[in-house]
């Protein structure tokens, strides 16, 4: 391999990657306030392109992503009202069955409004063909949105969790709902904002990433089981942790191209989960004294 | 302050307070002892909005509380430390003291909550050493330490605590009832329910006796320490290794 073909799957990896660090941190936030984990999640990226990619026809294509955040943040928050905020008994496991069921009907639905032919979003910027060079590799002008973007949102929702009101109560909530309500908190809405924020980050994350790997109904299965890799191997909850394993997944994925057939791409991130389970249930980032006081 | 009357409340399928009638005037220490499972922490989560009241009345400060939940009854000015060290692990000792504020946070101005953040560390030197550390990992004293402190973030006129002494050292004890004190000569009220009977009688004004779901006595606190039906009861054993464990505290 030269030098340029490094970089070249380097950078792919990055890229791909950071939409994987950016499920994880969905996965986090909900995990965070609730201790559960959604696994919707990757049909909030679903949900959000698809709507996108539908309005991008007949309006601006920023007015078009504002319009797909907006339907998926409704979803987010009628999921919750729904099926989490009145569930009899509110057990963590009770919970993430739910939410795997929601993962289900929601694809159902996606089929029923948009079939199963796969869309894009256009590029932000340029086209398909428009490159940028890089030491001698090729990236496309998509793949640093895909970057920018995603750095922004991890720094805002660090300043938001870690110095906000909301955010403090929100990690409040998780680490113990009965306290954060006798200090005032009310933990319900608490729990609808961690579904608003997953579902907005989640669907941008998806409106940014379709017109590199494009959109299906079924699309957010496989982005769900990377993510929640990622999120297990950076330590449920952890942020920063997220982002190195999402770089680790796509980097390895990317690189698996070379040496194996392709269709092992996907077995990767399976493989890498597993090995976690075995070796380091706390993730790679997860400090064991953080984790050995939560759930799971 | 605190009025309770012909109260009822319990679980799911099981009813525990069965008609508890009780009051608590401002600037008063009042204890309420009782066995086992007599029913004191389901009467203080009723009295936090934790556990919804089936019949009977609630009022604080001559309003009605019987229906608040309990987000919105910290707000009132009264506050809740539960039983067993509930503090948010996974958050700074200084992030918990925040949130104990929340219920006041757009009426608190930033110069207020400093100085009652001071005040709070002046309480429990410890906590202030050990600002930063996650609450989950503090010894149980410093939980429980924090728990209290916490509530008082709330800006409390009653504090209701639910066996503050539960499972600490004779030292620890000694010094979290010495804030007790310290607290009721500030001007706060306090509503205390103990297993460490002795030791809450000796600071309290007033005590209940509760027995299965209900206040079968009410007394000062020198009475009850001196009624022989709760020493025989409640005080029994306990009388003399609480008096020797204090001084051994002591002599630490
Ligand atoms: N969440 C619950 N669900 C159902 N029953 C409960 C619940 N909590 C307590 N109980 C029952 O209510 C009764 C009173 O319990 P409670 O905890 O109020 O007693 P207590 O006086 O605080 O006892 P202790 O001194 O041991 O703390 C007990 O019989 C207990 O089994
Ligand atoms: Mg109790």
């Amino acid at each position: 391999m030269t030098f340029e073909h490094v970089l070249q799957y380097l950078l792919a990896g990055i890229t791909i990657g950071s939409i994987y660090a950016i499920v994880a941190i969905g996965f986090n936030i909900i995990y965070n306030t609730t201790g559960i984990i959604n696994f919707a999640q990757g049909e909030f990226l679903m949900v959000g392109a698809m709507t996108a990619v539908t309005f991008s026809r007949l309006v601006p294509l920023p007015l078009a992503i504002a319009i797909g955040i907006a339907v998926t943040v409704a979803v987010g928050v009628l999921i919750d009202f729904v099926f989490i905020r009145n569930l009899k008994k509110p057990t963590v496991l009770n919970m993430i069955i739910v939410t795997i069921g929601l993962s289900i009907i929601i694809r159902e639905v996606a089929l029923h409004v948009w079939d199963e032919k796969v869309r894009s979003l256009p590029y932000f910027t340029g086209d398909e063909i428009s490159s940028i060079n890089i030491l001698g590799a090729y990236i496309s002008p998509q793949a640093l949105w895909v970057l920018g973007i995603c750095a922004t949102m991890v720094v805002l929702l660090n300043v938001f969790f870690k110095y906000s009101v909301m955010g403090r109560s929100m990690r409040a909530c998780s680490a113990n709902p009965v306290a954060a309500r006798l200090c005032g908190i009310n933990t319900k809405n608490m729990v609808t904002m961690s579904f608003v924020l997953s579902a907005a980050i989640g669907a941008l994350a998806g409106c940014v990433m379709s017109p590199i790997t494009q959109t299906q109904y079924d699309c957010g299965t496989s982005l769900a089981i990377k993510g929640f890799t990622v999120a297990i191997l950076g330590g449920l909850g952890n942020s920063t942790g997220a982002i190195i394993g999402g770089l680790i997944v796509g980097i390895l994925e990317e690189f698996s191209i070379s040496v194996m057939p392709l269709a092992y791409k996907d077995a990767i991130a399976i493989a890498i989960l597993l090995l976690i389970m075995f070796f380091r249930p706390s993730g790679l980032f997860g400090k064991q004294e953080v984790s050995a006081l939560k759930e799971f | 302050m605190l009025r309770i009357r012909n109260l009822h409340a319990g679980y799911e399928n099981l009813l525990v307070i069965k008609g508890a009638s009780l009051h608590v005037n401002p600037g008063e220490i009042v204890t309420i002892i009782g066995a086992n499972g007599a029913g004191k922490t389901t009467l203080l989560q009723t009295l936090a909005g934790l556990v919804r009241p089936r019949e009977g009345e609630i009022s604080f400060d001559k309003t009605s509380i019987t229906a608040l939940p309990a987000e919105r009854i910290v707000g009132m000015g009264c506050v809740l430390v539960p039983e067993g060290r509930q503090v948010f692990g996974t958050l700074t000792v200084e992030e918990n003291l925040f949130l104990g504020s929340y219920s006041r946070r757009r009426s608190l101005p930033r110069e207020e909550y400093r100085r009652e953040l001071g005040d709070v560390y002046r309480l429990f030197p410890r906590l202030e050493e050990r600002s930063g550390q996650l609450a989950g990992t503090l010894s149980g004293g410093e939980q429980q330490m924090l728990a209290i402190g916490r509530a008082l973030m709330a800006g409390p006129r009653l504090i209701m605590l639910d066996e503050p002494s539960m499972g600490l050292a004779p030292i620890i004890v000694k010094t979290i009832f010495e804030v007790l004190a310290r607290l009721r000569d500030m001007g706060k009220t306090i509503l205390l329910v103990e297993q460490n009977a002795k030791a809450a009688l000796r600071i309290a004004d007033r005590g209940y006796v509760m027995e299965t779901g209900q206040i079968i006595l009410e007394e000062s606190a020198a009475e009850l320490l001196n009624n022989k039906d709760v020493q025989r009861a409640y005080l029994g054993k306990e009388y003399k290794s609480i008096a020797d464990l204090g001084e051994q505290g002591e002599r630490q």
